[in-house]
């Protein structure tokens, strides 16, 4: 008999593994479809109803596909690339709290795998290993194209990775902690809470005390640069230049085909995911719905089904807001068109670098004046 | 002194000294910088066992995150090729001296270790201490901006010397027509 702990966190891992191995082939039916409705065609529509087990049968094609290392590698390297750049990705969302806590006979729940008392840097840290895989790839093809792609994908990430730790520190002096439960616990109070003690009058505009206090409330500046630097560090497009096909074939995975490619495929859509959840944890509230206890209240929940329906509805509100921002990587995608070398590098170190230290500057002023 | 599993402390100390190894050994540079990662990557692994989790964060986010993809792009960019030291090929003479001084540093260690006094007393910063006020991360920052503030500051203006100063060689060079700092 194992201890009922133990048996939690088994469930909860095997639970958050299946639905991030489930996202990789929804995503892709999501992005040719919706690339498909942006450009006024129909996309996949054969394999299944709308076209949804399409995913399935690529995966099974890749699976099957002869898998050939090409004689001029470096043989080492080249298998283990995409393992690098997939195992990362997988790893980051070990500290994200999909939900809060629940009370089963005396033994608290937490709906996170793990609380690490340094979550953020835990995953900015796990999250920078990733480019490794993409270096290692286009380093070990020997190829011209493959090496352009991950030296372009170096000095993007150099660039890149530094606006979007400084963006966050925004987050960190806000909620004083790096723990990513406790940063979506503070963003459940009230906006106005703290400066209604400044000016009163705020507390008597209505329906101002209703707003929650979301990080893209207090750090509006800080979201948008986080959310850039996120494109960045998924390499999507604009920022798609380690893959930038009509400009060095394919990049850094040119060498790579069936179930290998698909590995670097799957990297970047968990990478998304993951991205996409960060984004909704420390500014969008993470689990919390505004007004759920209100809801639970009129529904007259009582006991344990009040508590599983609330987590219920907490993992569905993490899922949807999730999937709000997933959606918008695949809109950005055929929306904006990609960055040139020299803009990347012009708007990562003059604009989103000074910017990024004036969020700071004026988070650091808000707070000494107690305004958030 | 350690409490936590021996098991995971000679894995990552054996990851850690064989990685080494290949960071002199390996014949590629880039082979070796990728060594290099592993090797921090296992250091970060013994601080966090040792509860040292903020240091073991900012080992992979700084050293093995953004020190070593600056070196693999300095690498790479560079196309170096410089020779190392190729064991096979070396005298004997060269080997025998080799072999001999890596058993000197062994031995060295060995008395030093044998010989070491008792660790001094911990201070007032107990495992226990440390948790009564609010964790690692906390303990540090309030030291690092309070008691520290100064020598903190001191390496900060130290960077931006340094910093001031790689501009000012990349301008002077880049003044010169036909120069290698005008591309950048």
């Amino acid at each position: 008999m194992i201890e009922f702990s133990t048996a939690a966190m088994l469930l909860k891992v095997i639970g958050v593994l299946v639905v991030l191995l489930q996202v990789v082939p929804i995503m892709v039916w999501v992005e040719r479809r919706g690339s498909a409705l942006m450009q006024n065609r129909l996309g996949p529509n054969r394999v299944g109803p709308l076209g949804l087990i399409q995913s399935l049968a690529d995966a099974l094609k890749f699976i099957f596909k002869e898998d050939p290392i090409p004689g001029h590698v470096n043989k080492f390297y080249y298998v283990i690339a995409p393992l690098v750049a997939l195992v990362p990705a997988f790893m980051t969302f070990a500290v994200i709290p999909f939900a809060s806590s629940i009370e089963i006979n005396g033994t608290v729940v937490n709906f996170q795998l793990a609380e690490l008392n340094v979550g953020l840097l835990y995953i900015l840290s796990i999250g920078s290993l990733g480019v490794y895989g993409i270096i290692m790839a286009g380093w070990a093809s020997n190829s011209k194209y493959a090496l352009f792609g991950s030296l372009r994908s170096t000095s993007q990430m150099i660039s890149y990775e530094l606006s979007m730790g400084l963006s966050i520190i925004g987050i960190v002096m806000a909620f004083s902690t790096l723990e990513l439960g406790p940063i979506v616990v503070g963003q459940t109070g009230s906006l106005v809470e703290s400066a209604a003690r400044i000016w009163p009058g705020l507390a008597q505009v209505p329906f101002l005390e209703h707003i929650p206090r979301w990080g893209v409330f207090i750090q509006p500046l800080g979201f948008l640069i986080f959310l850039t630097a996120v494109f960045a560090e998924t390499n999507r497009l604009p920022f798609d230049l380690p893959e930038g096909e009509s400009e060095i074939v394919a990049g850094f995975h040119l060498e790579y085909g069936a179930m290998k490619f698909a590995l670097f495929f799957m990297a970047e859509y968990t990478n998304m995911f993951v991205a996409a959840a960060l984004v909704t944890t420390l500014f969008f509230g993470g689990w919390h719905a505004p007004g759920l206890p209100h809801l639970l209240d009129l529904a007259g929940l009582q006991g344990m089904a009040r508590e599983w329906v609330r987590i219920l509805l907490e993992i569905a509100t993490f899922m949807l807001k999730t999937g709000f921002f997933l959606w918008f990587f695949v809109w950005v995608r055929w929306t904006v068109p990609r960055f040139r070398y020299d803009q990347l590098m012009n708007f990562g170190w003059k604009v989103m670098l000074p910017l990024s230290l004036v969020n700071i500057f004026i988070t650091g002023v808000l707070i000494f004046y107690g305004v958030i | 002194m350690l409490s936590v599993s021996p098991v995971f402390f000679y894995l990552f100390a054996g990851l850690a000294i064989a990685c080494s190894l290949l960071v002199v050994f390996k014949k590629n540079p880039v082979s070796s910088a990728f060594s290099l990662v592993l090797v921090f990557f296992a250091f970060a692994g013994i601080y966090a066992l040792l509860d040292a989790h903020l240091i073991a964060a900012i080992q992979i986010l700084v050293y093995a995150g953004a020190v070593m993809v600056l070196f693999v792009f300095v690498i790479m960019l560079l196309n170096a090729d410089a020779p190392s030291l190729d064991i096979a090929r070396t005298s004997a003479a060269l080997k025998v001296a080799i072999l001999a001084g890596c058993l000197a540093m062994l031995a060295f260690f060995v008395v030093a270790f044998k010989r070491m006094s008792p660790p001094a007393p911990l201070g007032p910063y107990t495992a226990e201490a440390v948790e009564a006020a609010g964790g690692n991360t906390r303990v540090i920052s309030q030291l690092m901006f309070s008691e520290y503030v100064l020598p903190f500051e001191l390496t900060s203006v130290l960077l931006l010397a340094a910093i001031v100063a790689v501009v000012a060689i990349a301008m002077r060079n880049a003044k010169k027509p036909g120069s290698a700092g005008k591309e950048a």
